[in-house]
């Protein structure tokens, strides 16, 4: 058992959910509520890392971000150490890709919330950031619940795109799936299977509830 | 600088409006028209949930939205008072919690008392803790009602209040708000397509077609005298007929209606031989008593067929055929059993001519 790597793990799917929440509701709240042009646009490239290779993903990210890219030069001239094959840049990939895990459950969530029920809150002389601490997100908060323990799993069980972007630096990049990858190939099917259970048993966990909190939205909003 | 509250709105697109309106403090004024007249776009724009393209509403001394000036007060800042066709309670608070949210201007220990004292007068004491979905369509309603004037609201708006729940509940509810009404000294805006409703709980009626304010007058003036056939069929006025001016004489005017001389009314100020619409209502069309020959009113009488008869109530609805037209009248039961009235009979009916209003030819 890599306690490392599982560590690792956790921070990374922690601080990716932490950087995700603010964004989605922010985002997931203006696609839910307002129609622009390129809507449609933007919504097809906030779903893109769903259908895209991992793979794939990861080598624009490995590229974006390498030594020889803008961003990468304007990181080390910053930070004085390298973007990619780090932990930075790992969780950088990380929220990039679980952009549409994070968005899509939020948006549903502000989508439910009848037009009606915000209009009477402005009437009732009720300024923006009341609205959305007093009604808003107790409205939307399973949604919201949802879409972080959506990230947090998708993120602790993550392969392709951390191989890609990160490499399997121990204690700075190499993360549990990535471990349970090594030990197979090094034979160590012992190791292999402890890892492999104690991620299934968190990925049941975070799942199970995900759907309660799913349910629970909609009980909310059955007579809404 | 007119009390109460003014609107003068224009626009194009994408909801057309020319619409002018002036409620009183304390006056129920009901905007009446089809759904897609545009009077819920004028309730959300006194809100300020939608912005017109060019106008003006002001509010008693306060100006709202002025488009020259670049006047628009948010509608937090408007305090106005909203009751919308679905309720929309926030569905996580307790009927008590969605009044006291209303009421932010207070310190917060003063604003459960008053929300409390809310819902007393809405009768819905002892349901404080109950959340939306847990009470009924009506009480809903009263909750949502007590929401919108537990701010103190300068201008009271209801958006079609009645529509979300049945006959028995509306009745009751209309009850409750004639009794709130002599208390309530804001101008009061009742959007609703139901005219009976409107005729009910207003002192004015605003009528709207395509966004353009009609006619606005009492019930019984606008029944009595529409502006033109337009107002007179949105009223729901059924006998609304062409017809030509053929002469005044000292107490009546005489009209041709097809074949058909008519003594109606006298309005002297259409020319003779001026084409013109008239209306009247279905109340002003009798069964004729044979003996009846009394010279000196203006009834006419004309003979006509029994097309359809239609079965409302106590009542039956009888459509006649009259030359080109047809006319409609209002027979009670009782009265169309005696007379044996039936399907495609010869009937003689007389028009009371004092109720026939003569209006300018529609386009």
């Amino acid at each position: 058992m890599d306690w490392s790597a599982l560590r690792l793990s956790l921070e990374l799917s922690f601080w990716t959910m932490l950087i995700l929440l603010p964004i989605g509701i922010c985002l997931g709240r203006h696609l839910a509520w307002t129609q622009f042009r390129s809507k449609s646009v933007v919504e097809a490239l906030l779903t893109l890392p769903l259908v895209l290779p991992p793979t794939v993903l990861g080598f624009y990210l490995l590229v974006a971000m390498g030594a020889r890219s803008p961003i990468g030069q304007a990181y080390e001239s910053l930070f004085g150490q390298q973007l990619s094959f780090s932990f930075a840049g790992l969780l950088v990939a990380s929220v990039i890709f679980n952009l549409p895990f994070a968005i899509q459950p939020m948006q549903r969530a502000f989508e439910a919330i009848p037009q009606e029920v915000r209009e009477a809150a402005r009437c009732c002389g009720l300024s923006p950031w009341r609205i959305l601490g007093r009604i808003e997100l107790p409205l939307a908060w399973p949604g919201i619940l949802s879409a972080l323990v959506l990230t947090f799993a998708h993120t602790l069980g993550e392969f392709g795109v951390v191989l890609m972007v990160g490499g399997s630096i121990p204690g700075e990049t190499r993360t549990i799936a990535i471990a349970i990858y090594d030990r197979v190939q090094a034979f160590d099917n012992q190791a292999a299977a402890t890892m492999s259970a104690v991620l299934l048993l968190i990925s049941l966990a975070a799942i199970s509830l995900s759907y309660f909190a799913t349910s629970r939205l909609a009980k909310r909003h059955e007579h809404a | 600088m007119p009390e109460g509250l003014y609107l003068h709105l224009t626009q194009d697109s994408p909801i057309p409006l020319a619409a002018q309106i002036h409620c009183a403090p304390g006056e129920v004024l009901a905007l009446v028209g089809p759904s897609g007249s545009g009077k819920s776009t004028l309730l959300r724009s006194i809100a300020g949930l939608y912005k017109p393209d060019t106008g003006i509403i002001r509010c008693g001394e306060t100006v709202w939205f002025d488009s020259t000036q670049n006047i628009n007060i948010p509608t937090a800042a408007r305090r106005v008072g909203m009751v919308f066709q679905n309720f929309a309670l926030f569905p996580h608070l307790n009927a008590l919690d969605n009044i006291a949210e209303a009421m932010l201007d207070y310190p917060k220990n003063e604003r459960i008392e008053r929300a409390r004292s809310w819902l007393a007068r809405v009768h819905l004491l002892g349901l404080e803790k109950r959340l939306p979905r847990q009470l009924s369509g009506g009480q809903q309603q009263r909750v949502a009602l007590a929401r919108a004037l537990a701010r103190e609201p300068k201008v009271l708006l209801l958006d079609e209040p009645f529509s979300a729940v049945d006959r028995r509940t509306r009745e009751s509810l209309y009850d409750e708000l004639a009794e709130l009404r002599a208390e309530l000294n804001m101008p009061v805006l009742l959007v609703t397509h139901d005219l009976d409703e409107a005729t009910l709980l207003a002192d004015r009626m605003s009528i709207l077609n395509v966004g353009k304010t009609l006619q606005t007058d009492t019930p019984d003036q606008l029944l009595a005298a529409p502006h033109d056939a337009e107002v007179a069929k949105l009223m729901g006025m059924r006998n609304v007929f062409r017809g030509r001016v053929i002469r005044h004489e000292a107490t009546h005017s005489i009209i041709a209606w097809g074949e058909h001389e008519l003594r109606v009314r006298r309005r002297g100020e259409f020319n003779a031989e001026t084409a013109i619409n008239w209306a009247m209502p279905t109340s002003g069309v009798l069964l004729m008593p044979s003996r009846s020959r009394d010279s000196a009113t203006l009834d006419n009488e004309i003979s006509v067929q029994i097309v359809k008869m239609l079965a409302l109530g106590e009542q039956y609805r009888v459509t006649l055929q009259a030359g080109q037209d047809r006319l409609t009248m209002n027979v009670p039961r009782h009265i169309a059993q005696r007379y044996a009235l039936a399907e495609n009979q010869q009937i003689n009916v007389r028009l009371r001519g004092e109720t026939v209003h003569l209006m300018p030819l529609d386009a």
